[in-house]
């Protein structure tokens, strides 16, 4: 057994009321380093011992608001930051919906720097032996009695003179509590640190061991690597070696209607302009018509080509011919194309076509129309041109 | 024992305090009588605003007496004459209460028996929510409060007198019976008066929402009468700033309780967003109200939580005289915020809202003249309490 050295004397009381009391003649009398331990706060104590308010309620205020101000930072880091997901329907950065862990992580952090504090503060962590531990005074200050007890530390401390004292204010079961000079179980004992790293160490390799060798699963990664051939690569799989293939035969692309008569002479049955002659449409086909075939046929589809007898010049659209046709049968010459004129499939879609067709029907009612048709167009000119 | 000690005079409240009470009641009814001219149902709902901030603060007194019963507190007991006078004007709810029910077809609209026959959701809640059954529970809520103030209240004077300690234990069980029933009637009171306003809406935690905000309002109400009556010597003279201490722990308690639980209606609401629930909220958000909405969390939880926040702070006289004014206007802040949107007269102008305080003022006032011929007839210390010695050397 090592060297012991006294730490303090103690004594019990039955009462609250006695505790408070002893603690005041104890505080007058002018000790400085003493303790009083009660199973319970009592009332009066704070006063008694004339002690100043806590200190350690800065440091719960401090750890409380930085856990809420970083529990809200990293919640908006994450979620609406680094890797924003909508979850529920709400906004990325769902204040309502970050209050309840803003407040567990504001506690948390709070209670948690609490109780080091105290440890620190109070208790001189990382000393770890209070010498009045297993004593038989902290096991009846544990349940029912009242305990006080000066530390031997104190400039006035005088054995005699503190156990007189006790007698005085009827203190019970006065013992001399005795502790060991050197610490029995120190925390930064380099045997003990040892040992903390040896569990640390071997806690980490068998975990480490069984997670990711004996019961390892590959990952789910089956989307990234898949047996597929990327765009414009070169395939081993085919015997062309071309990794882009041609789609299979009568695939059609979408929102694309194919012409059923291409290549045939003329449609095999009529076809209509599903289009309305509305002044969208007319100003539609009249922009298309000045684009790709007034060059040839001529603004008015007289035939007068502005290209002067570079390309032979088409006949007249205003022909007794062109103008028995069927809708249709334009529609079949702008796809397949006519002696000279080849297709314009590919300039004008489906709409334009069919609006390019309304307009050569209007220019040919125009060009052909009787003096009563006339006049009946010019009356009706102010409400048309009001739109 | 020093009993010399324990020697208390009874004390009248000052002439003044009469007067100003008749002056602020004048004032305030006449203001809240014009708003009738001007808008004669959001009157009525401002009458019911200042109905329900008195039922609120008395009941809250009374409870917080069954607190002090039931916890065995000492600190409490040279106050508990405060609490006891606040909650006396809950007999004056029977008067107050007339007008109400006698209009109740202008402010509640499922009393409205054409609205009900149409709307199938009101046909399903009318076995509940009709005329009749509201009066039946009024009279018996108001009722049993009533009865629960006069036994309290009558074992505690008869202790003055007889000093007899077994009335203590004769309310302490009476607390063990008040507190279940007070859960229940306020928890009505609130569904009744407060939920049904908005009569297809529900939410199963605004009774205790509605009790979080009566009981800190009761508790600021209290707090200002004591640290009034204190600094102008009418409590006992040994009475110290850390009987303070417990009020503002409650206050700051409570404080806490009613934004928890504030929340926790807000944002299950929020995050379900089933229209039924959230019509409610939308009708607290857009114009002036999103002000008042936000205002609320700043006014009943983050200022009074700041300033109770320190150990001083709950037992400095100033700050609590301050803090109590704040959170009485906090709450009715609060009501204002769950009744008025159910008038849609946001826009009514600067006029009516005037007409708006003219009867909270008229509370005040009515509050004032209640402490002043309280305080002429009964003792403001319960000298015959067994826990006043106790309680008068109550220290931290």
């Amino acid at each position: 057994m090592s060297e012991r050295k006294l730490y303090g004397l103690t004594a019990l009381f039955q009462t609250p009321d006695e505790i408070v009391h002893a603690a005041k003649k104890v505080q007058d009398s002018g000790y400085k380093k003493y303790d009083v331990h009660t199973p319970y706060p009592v009332h009066g104590m704070d006063a008694a011992m004339k002690l100043k308010p806590s200190n350690l309620g800065y440091v719960t205020l401090i750890f409380g608001l930085s856990g809420a101000a970083f529990a809200l930072l990293f919640m908006y880091w994450a979620m609406s930051k680094d890797y924003p997901m909508i979850i529920g329907g709400k906004p990325f950065f769902a204040l309502p919906a970050f209050i309840p862990i803003t407040f567990e992580i504001t506690v948390l952090l709070a209670t948690l720097a609490t109780v080091i504090g105290m440890l620190t503060f109070y208790f001189k962590f990382p000393n770890n032996s209070q010498p009045l531990h297993d004593t038989p005074y902290m096991k009846a200050v544990s349940s029912d009695k009242y305990g006080i007890c000066i530390e031997a530390d104190d400039e006035l401390f005088d054995l005699e003179k503190v156990k007189h004292l006790f007698k005085e204010l009827n203190g019970q079961n006065v013992s001399e509590i005795y502790f060991p000079v050197t610490e029995p179980f120190k925390i930064f004992e380099p045997k003990f640190l040892i040992l903390l790293a040896v569990v640390a160490l071997s806690t980490s390799a068998v975990t480490y061991l069984t997670l990711n060798k004996l019961l390892y699963i590959t990952p789910y990664n089956w989307l990234m690597n898949q047996n597929r051939v990327n765009v414009q690569s070169k395939s081993t799989f085919y015997a062309d070696g071309f990794g882009m293939r041609k789609p299979v035969e009568g695939t059609v692309a979408r929102g694309f209607i194919p012409y059923e008569y291409k290549g045939l002479a003329a449609p095999v049955v009529p076809l209509s302009n599903p289009l309305l002659p509305t002044a969208q449409i007319l100003q539609l086909g009249r922009k298309r018509f000045l684009t790709f075939c007034s060059p040839c046929h001529g603004n008015f589809g007289d035939g007068d080509s502005r290209l002067r007898g570079q390309f032979p010049n088409p006949p007249s659209l205003h022909s007794e011919k062109v103008r028995g046709w069927h809708d249709g049968n334009i529609y079949h010459v702008i796809v397949n194309g006519q002696n000279v004129m080849p297709s314009y499939s590919s300039q004008l879609s489906r709409d334009d076509r069919w609006a390019v067709i309304h307009y050569i029907r209007a220019l040919q009612k125009a060009k052909n129309a009787s003096p009563s048709e006339i006049l009946e167009a010019k009356k009706e000119t102010p409400s048309n041109a009001a739109k | 024992m020093p009993q010399n000690d324990l020697i208390y005079q009874k004390k009248n409240l000052p002439e003044s305090l009469k007067r100003l009470g008749f002056i602020l009641l004048g004032i305030g009814l006449a203001l809240g009588l014009a708003g009738f001219l001007f808008d004669a149902q959001r009157a009525f709902f401002n009458y019911l605003l200042t109905f329900i901030f008195i039922m609120s603060i008395a009941v809250g007194s009374l409870f917080l007496i069954a607190l002090e019963y039931i916890a065995g507190a000492e600190w409490s007991t040279p106050i508990r004459r405060i609490p006891e006078f606040f909650a006396s004007s809950i007999p004056l709810l029977f008067v107050l209460v007339i007008p109400l029910l006698l209009n109740i077809h202008s402010i509640f609209e499922w009393s409205q028996k054409n609205v009900v026959a149409g709307d199938k959701i009101l046909t399903g809640k009318s076995p509940y929510l009709n005329a009749s059954f509201f009066v039946i529970r009024t009279i018996l809520t108001i009722g049993i409060w009533s009865l629960f103030y006069f036994l309290f209240v009558r074992n505690s004077r008869r202790q003055d007198i007889t000093k007899d300690q077994l009335l203590t234990k004769k309310n302490i069980k009476l607390s063990a019976i008040f507190i279940p029933v007070f859960a229940i009637t306020v928890t009505l009171a609130a569904i009744d008066w407060l939920m049904s306003l908005a009569p297809h809406w529900f939410s199963t935690i605004f009774g205790i929402y509605f009790f979080a905000g009566s009981f800190v309002a009761a508790l600021a109400a209290v707090t200002l009468a004591i640290i009034l009556l204190k600094e102008k010597g009418y409590l006992h003279p040994r009475m110290t700033n850390e009987h303070l201490f417990s009020l503002g722990a409650l206050q700051f308690t409570f404080i806490n309780f009613w934004a928890y639980i504030a929340f926790s209606q807000f944002m299950l609401i929020w995050y379900a967003n089933l229209p039924e629930e959230t019509v409610w909220f939308i009708a607290r958000w857009g114009g002036m109200w999103t002000y008042i909405s936000l205002g609320l969390i700043f006014a009943h939880f983050l200022v009074p939580y700041a300033v109770l926040l320190s150990q001083p702070a709950k037992m400095d006289p100033k700050r609590l005289k301050f803090i109590s004014i704040w959170i009485l206007a906090a709450h009715a802040l609060d009501l204002y915020w769950l009744i008025m949107p159910q008038v849609h007269t946001a826009n009514a102008g600067i006029l009516s809202i005037v007409f708006e305080f003219g009867f909270l003022i008229a509370a005040v006032g009515g509050f004032l003249l209640v402490f002043y011929f309280n305080a002429k007839k009964h003792n403001l210390v319960p000298v015959g309490d067994p826990k006043l010695e106790k309680g008068l050397n109550f220290r931290l």
